[in-house]
Formats: C-alpha cells, structure tokens, sequence
C-alpha cells in the first residue's frame, strides 16, 4: 500500500487540510494578542492555546474575564461551547482506528476543523489521514500564532489598533457560516438579545451563561415548511 | 486571568473531548440532545459578539466598536477571509478613535 503522503489520491485532502492550519494559525494570532490585551500574561496566554486547544472556548473565557467577570461565569460559557467537542467525538469514534493510547490522543484534536475536514473525505483510510493531518498540523499553527500574537500584543498599546475588537471581528467571521441554517439564526437571535437584555442586569459574564437559551429552538423538531404553524 | 481557571477550563474541555470520543464512542444520543447542542455555537457566539461591542461592564454603549464590527459584518457577508474581517473590524475602529 503506498503510504499516505504519497498517495496522490489523497493529495488533494492533505493540501486542504494544511491550507484550513496555516488559516487557522493566523486566527492564532489573534487570540494572543487579544488574550494580552484582556490582561493574561504571555505564558498563560500559551497554556490556554496548548491545554485547552478549543478556540471559541478559549476566546470566551479570556472574553469575559476581562470584561470583569467571576471565574465561574467564564468557565461556564468556556464548557458549553467545549461541550460540542463531545460530539465530534461520537462522530469520530466511528471512524478512528488504533489502540487506546492513540485514541486519548485523538481526543484533544477533537475539534470543529479536525472533525469537519475528517467526515468530508469519502474512505474510511482518507479521513483518518485527514483528521491526523489537520489535527497536528492545526495543533501547531494554532500554539505558534498565539505565542506571536501573545509576543506582538504585549509590545504594543492593542486599543491604539483596534484589537481590542479583534475578539468581536474574529466571532463574526466564525459565526456567520452557520447562519445558512434557519434555527441556527433563530438561536443565534435569541442569544444576542438575551445577552444584551441581561447586561444591565446580570452579573458580568452571567448574560453569556444565558444567551444558551437560544439552543431551546432546537426542542422543536424539523419542519419542512417554514410556515406550518402559521397555517395552523 | 487566573491559573485556576486555566486549569479547570483544560480538564473539562478535555473531558468533553474523551467522552464522546472514547467513554460513550459509536453510541448515538437522542436527536433532539444532538440538535440542542449543535446550536450553542451560534446562540453563544452571537452574544459574544454582542457583549464585545455594546457593552463596558454592566453599561450598554455606542462607540468606535459598533462601526467596527459594522464593517466586520459586511466582509464576513461577502465572504471575505478570516483575517481581512478582522483586519478591516480592526482598522474601522483605530480609525473611528483617531477623529
């Protein structure tokens, strides 16, 4: 069997999986220097990049820690986003072969790229090169980025620059391919106006905590016409 | 930032990854549990996005931000990569706080 690197079946797969790190990396930066500028310091900036290795996680809780929020209120926003992980791994276990060892391994690639690039590729063989793949490689652009950006953030003033809307700019640009689904903009409506109805309110970090509300939309099920309830 | 908090964050986001990768492996959960779930990036994400650019602590505010993330949201409509949505929200918002 040709092994996987040069196998030119595989090419295109490797390819896509090595340009979605090197993306990846530069969003990498990003959090760094939005991490620095929230108030970690460089090293916990790094620690959060190599332990954690979920993005919207890590960007949630820096988020809300330096907007003053408790470590609680950012830790349950950071776990809820974590939580989705759970089920890329249910995903993935169907498709990842090796000992036990390997598999503790696998689970800290578990992640939003690392699964989509995996379930896109159509042989069994073809997406555990892609999730390995993009896993290491994505592991690595993403902790070099962060130490960059964590490096780059200190030196400068970040709100001269406007980094401080780093964060924002970057969840926009995160969010909004989801919105091609109609209850994915329903939750995300909801969540927003949660969020901001309850600021003035809440506790700082709390709002975040109960924007999930918006997943309740999910409790319904699929309808095939928009309008059923309505009509009814 | 606090260490605590790192840590604490590290193992659960880790535990999450293990049990669905190893603990509960090829078993499915029940649909409307997967649909819930597959919904919390959008729901929370969106506040974050809110609460980053509305908000200074418990106040609701309007400044260079709003205009910002204003420009972030038309780039990212028209598809634009990562890093020029953040580029422009960036630089839409230096500039906004230099007038």
């Amino acid at each position: 069997m040709t092994p996987w690197w040069r196998d030119p079946t595989l090419r295109p797969a490797i390819v896509a999986c090595l340009t979605l790190s090197a993306a990846v990396g530069v969003f990498g930066v990003s959090f760094g220097v939005g991490s620095v500028a929230a108030g970690s310091t460089v090293l916990q900036t790094c620690a959060l990049s190599l332990l954690v290795f979920t993005g919207a996680s890590q960007f949630s809780a820096v988020s809300v820690i330096g907007a003053g929020g408790s470590i609680g209120s950012a830790l349950g926003g950071a776990l809820l986003l974590a939580a989705r992980n759970g089920v890329y791994g249910l995903a993935m276990s169907r498709r990842l072969d090796g000992s036990l060892g390997r598999k503790f391994l696998a689970a800290q690639l578990t992640i939003d790229e690392t699964t989509a690039m995996a379930v896109a590729q159509p042989t069994r063989r073809a997406q555990q090169v892609a999730f390995w793949v993009t896993g290491v490689a994505l592991y690595a652009c993403w902790n070099l980025g962060t130490l960059i950006g964590a490096l780059a953030g200190s030196a400068i003033d970040p709100k001269t620059f406007g980094l401080d809307v780093a964060f924002p700019a970057g969840f926009v640009a995160m969010v909004w391919p989801l919105f091609s689904d109609q209850r994915a903009r329903l939750a995300a409506l909801i969540g927003g106006a949660v969020c901001l109805l309850t600021v003035p309110f809440t506790p700082i970090g709390v709002p975040i905590l109960l924007s999930v509300l918006g997943v309740l939309v999910g409790l319904q099920r699929p309808v095939s016409a928009p309008n059923s309830e309505v009509i009814q | 930032m606090t260490w605590t908090l790192i840590i604490l964050l590290a193992v659960g986001a880790y535990a999450f990854k293990v049990t669905g990768l190893i603990i509960l492996g090829g078993r499915s959960l029940p649909p409307i549990f997967e649909r819930c779930l597959g919904l919390i990036p959008a729901a929370i994400i969106t506040a974050l996005v809110m609460k980053d650019t509305f908000t200074v602590g418990q106040d609701l505010t309007l400044d260079a931000r709003s205009l910002g993330i204003a420009v972030a949201v038309i780039a990212a409509w028209k598809r634009a990569p990562l890093i020029v949505v953040i580029v422009l929200g960036a630089a839409v918002t230096a500039l906004v706080r230099q007038l």
